[in-house]
This record gives C-alpha cells, sequence and structure tokens, in this order.
C-alpha cells in the first residue's frame, strides 16, 4: 500500500510543486472547497515552517485540530498537580507543561514561590529522581496522547520505587475524533492522522471510524513531502465520493502498531470519560490508572485537594478550543498576538511548542517555503 | 511530543540502552519497543523511549529526513531527545551555522528547563 510514499525524496521542490499542481487539478475536479483535518502539533510545525498552506489551493483548507496533548489538558488537572506540589509533594513534569496555566496558578507560579517542581525530560528521569531522593513522594504528572502514555505504563509495569507516583492526564485519540467529526459548526471533510501515534496504535484502528463516520482517513508523515502526499491521497477519496483509509507513511507505521507499547497501555490504564480543555466531555478519551496500580496513582495515595478559582479573566476570551475544534483560526482571538504571547500566554495553545497558536505566533500564517 | 527522533543503539543492558544522535548519547529504554534490538540497529525514539525498531532498509532515508528536518535549527534536536542545549552536536550540512548557533544558546543563560 502507498508504495509511491516509500519513494518520495525530502523538501525535493520539484516533487513538492507537482504534488501541488497534482492536488490544484484535483481541486479544480473537486469543485467544492474541502477541509482537511490534522490531530498533531508536530504536522502542524511542519506545514506552517514550510509555508505548505501557501501552495494549496485557498478552497482547500488544512486545520489543526485537538493534536495537542498539552492544551487538551484541562484546567483542573493542573490545578491537581499545582496543589499536590503545595502540599509538598516533588511534582515532575513534562517542560511543555510546566508553564501551562490552571485556574489558579500553572506549576512554573507553584515553583516560584517555592513548591518542588521538577521538569523531566521522560518518565524514566521520573522515576530515578524518586529512586534517588527517597525521603521526597515524587509524583509524575504525566501528559501527552498513546506516544507518551506507553513510556508511563512502561514504568509503572517495572516496579518503580514506592515514593513514585502517577498523576495521569493522558489522553487517547481517536475518541476526540469521533467528537470532532461529530460537531455540527465543524465541516471536516477528511483527517490526515498523525503518524507516531499511529506508530504506537496502528493505522488499522481507523477502519471503525471510517465506516461509522463515512469520512477518509489516512495516516501521514512529518515531512513536508508526506504532508502532500497525504493531502493528495485524502483528495482521491473526496473525488471518488468514497470513504476509505491509506497508510501514507509506511516507514513507521504498521497495520496492528507496535503491540507491546499498546499491551502495556492496556495493561496499566483504562479509559474513562472527561473534559478535554475547551472542546468537550469526551467518553473514553483520559486514561487512568488501573486498580493493580492504585499503590501508584497520586489520586489514591493524597487528597488531592485543589484550590480552584475562576482562572485568568482572560481566559474567558480565549478560544483555544474553537481553535482545536477546527472552528475557528488564531487570527480569529482578540487576544492573538496582543494580550496572549509566547512570552505570557492566555490560553495552552500559546504555551506548548505543538499549539496552534504558539506555531503560528512562531512562523506566521503564510511563511517562506 | 509527537516527533520521533532516529538514533542508533551504542550499548544495551538489560531494557536500557545508549543510543547515539547525531554525536550526541543519550540513554534510551527499550521496554516498549516491542522486537528485540541490538547494538548498531537504530530506533525512533520518544520521550526517552523508543518506540520502534527502523528496519535497515529504511534507515538511511529516515536519517536523511530528519537532518533536512533540524538541518538549520540545533536547538530544536537538542530538545527532541532531551539533550543540553549547547551539546555537542553534528546534524550534517548545516554543520558550520548550527555550532554557532548552539555556542551562541549555551552562552545565554536560563531557560534551561522551561519548554
Amino acid at each position: 500500500m502507498a508504495t509511491e510514499a516509500d519513494d518520495l525524496k525530502f523538501r525535493d521542490p520539484e516533487a513538492a510543486q507537482e504534488l501541488a499542481a497534482d492536488i490544484e487539478t484535483q481541486m479544480e475536479r473537486i469543485d467544492d472547497p474541502v477541509e482537511i483535518m490534522h490531530v498533531c502539533g508536530s504536522h502542524e510545525q511542519v506545514i506552517a515552517k514550510f509555508g505548505l498552506r501557501s501552495m494549496l489551493p485557498s478552497d482547500l483548507s488544512v486545520t489543526m485540530g485537538p493534536g495537542c496533548p498539552v492544551c487538551v489538558t484541562n484546567m483542573p488537572e493542573v490545578d491537581e498537580a499545582v496543589a499536590l506540589a503545595e502540599a509538598g509533594t516533588t511534582v515532575a513534569t513534562y517542560g511543555d507543561m510546566f508553564r501551562v496555566p490552571g485556574t489558579v496558578k500553572s506549576l512554573a507560579d507553584a515553583k516560584a514561590e517555592g513548591a518542588a517542581v521538577e521538569v523531566v525530560y521522560s518518565a524514566s528521569e521520573a522515576v530515578e529522581y524518586a529512586a534517588a531522593h527517597p525521603d521526597e513522594d515524587v509524583v509524575f504528572f504525566a501528559t501527552g496522547f498513546e506516544t507518551t502514555a506507553a513510556p508511563t505504563a512502561a514504568v509503572l509495569q517495572a516496579d518503580p520505587p514506592e515514593n513514585f507516583y502517577v498523576l495521569s492526564a493522558h489522553k487517547y485519540v481517536p475518541p476526540a475524533m469521533e467528537v470532532v467529526a461529530e460537531m455540527p459548526d465543524t465541516d471536516v471533510d477528511a483527517f490526515l492522522a498523525a503518524g507516531h501515534a499511529a506508530t504506537i496504535t496502528g493505522y488499522g484502528l481507523f477502519e471503525e471510524f471510517v465506516d461509522e463516520y463515512d469520512t477518509p482517513v489516512v495516516v501521514g508523515g512529518f515531512e513536508p513531502l508526506d504532508v502532500l502526499y497525504g493531502v493528495r491521497r485524502i483528495l482521491e477519496f473526496v473525488e471518488s465520493g468514497t470513504s476509505g483509509l491509506d497508510n501514507a507513511y509506511p516507514r513507521c507505521v504498521s497495520r496492528d502498531g507496535n503491540e507491546a507499547a499498546m499491551s502495556a497501555i492496556d495493561e496499566v490504564f483504562a479509559l474513562t470519560s472527561g473534559e478535554w480543555r475547551g472542546i468537550a466531555d469526551i467518553p473514553d478519551a483520559n486514561f487512568v490508572l488501573r486498580e493493580a496500580y492504585a499503590a501508584h496513582s497520586a489520586r489514591r495515595q493524597f487528597d488531592v485537594d485543589p484550590v480552584s478559582g475562576d482562572g485568568d479573566p482572560l481566559t474567558e476570551e480565549c478560544i483555544c478550543g474553537d481553535i482545536m475544534a477546527g472552528t475557528a483560526t488564531p487570527e480569529d482571538c482578540a487576544l492573538f498576538g496582543e494580550e496572549c504571547t509566547p512570552q505570557n500566554p492566555v490560553g495552552a495553545c500559546m504555551v506548548s511548542d505543538e499549539g496552534t497558536c504558539k506555531i503560528r505566533h512562531e512562523y506566521g500564517g503564510h511563511p517562506e517555503l | 511530543m509527537c516527533l520521533g527522533v532516529p538514533g542508533e543503539i551504542r550499548e544495551i543492558d538489560g531494557t536500557e540502552a545508549v543510543a547515539d544522535f547525531w554525536g550526541v548519547e543519550r540513554r534510551v529504554r527499550l521496554d516498549v519497543v516491542g522486537d528485540a534490538v541490538e547494538v548498531g540497529d537504530y530506533i525512533l525514539n520518544h520521550a526517552g523511549f523508543a518506540i520502534r525498531k527502523i528496519p535497515e532498509r529504511e534507515v538511511e532515508e529516515t536519517m536523511a529526513i530528519y537532518e533536512s528536518l533540524f538541518g538549520d535549527d540545533v536547538d530544536e534536536a537538542l530538545d527532541e531527545i532531551g539533550a543540553p542545549r549547547g551539546a555537542d552536536i553534528d546534524l550534517g550540512g548545516e554543520q558550520g551555522d548550527a555550532e554557532a548557533e548552539a555556542e551562541a544558546d549555551a552562552a545565554v543563560p536560563g531557560d534551561t528547563d522551561g519548554d
């Protein structure tokens, strides 16, 4: 399948122009506007950095959906982590989460006020920190999709020290795609699914989605030509009026995915419903620790009682949720680039390197190719 | 968080390994890689964990892609493998600029743990 994708060479301008020309011809034949949603911050970085939008016809839009794990982490989840830090535990978390505002403050704010917060690069670094500091209770505030849920699961399976706990805010993408596909304001014709999450899950799991929502899904890689190739493949489905599933990233993605990683996730985590910040309450899209791991569950072992506030008054105006649902762009937000900047972010989309607003702020809407 | 980075396995001790990322060695866990990995194999590293062994026939192309992706942005490559900024990293073609950039960055204190 998709052997052509194997042959593409990275950033070959001729190949890019050829693909763009194909896409333009396809759009002329389709004769209706088409909206493609991708669900990955790394896709957005590639699209913005290489100016791919400026190569596409104006009636073809490629928008970013709920693809930034930091952005969809709900403010009360940040409040929980802040409360644990302020109650005297050491909270370890990924750098991306450090400055994300809760309803009252961020972990960075808590640290500035004296709480113990450690930025770690990996789940195993958090475990090593706990092993090296046996007199501290170390809570790993674990965020991200399948690609980081698997490592969290792995360290819990590997008999971590007693003073190591997990506060899971891990999220599972496929149910969020269903919710976005069902939103009345969203007019998504097809999805470009994230390659590295699919490295874990396999692309086969999108079969049901394609059937149920009659929407094409193409798994795409992260070089500019991968993205353009994925778009062209999607338009083939759109033009023929069929839904279908294709793997345009065979270098890294197989049908069944990484079964070792999936079984680790499945053994450690159960899925539960919960709020994705600004988007919706999404069924079965939040990973929580199973009972067998209760001894390492921060929610089970500590009386987490977060102080919650109303948030920065400016968050009332923040439209992160609409942006992540694909119904608004950063430019539609009155705060974008004004009150809300990477230095002083109001919403999470401006904090994370994978947030739509931060990427747009960094590269602009129509950067140089 | 979505982007994995390829590296070459240099040492293995159980589920712990050391991988080389363009001249920078970092520890990588093999718990969830799902395939038998040996010294000399290439893996896709994601937040300190190998999530896929890269088939041999795809190694060259995969490395070329990443070198182009990060070619002019050494900080981004350093961030993706969690290496401290200013580490000695060699991204091939853009080496001269990249090293100068890394040195310039290393001279500026602060923001080592922000993002």
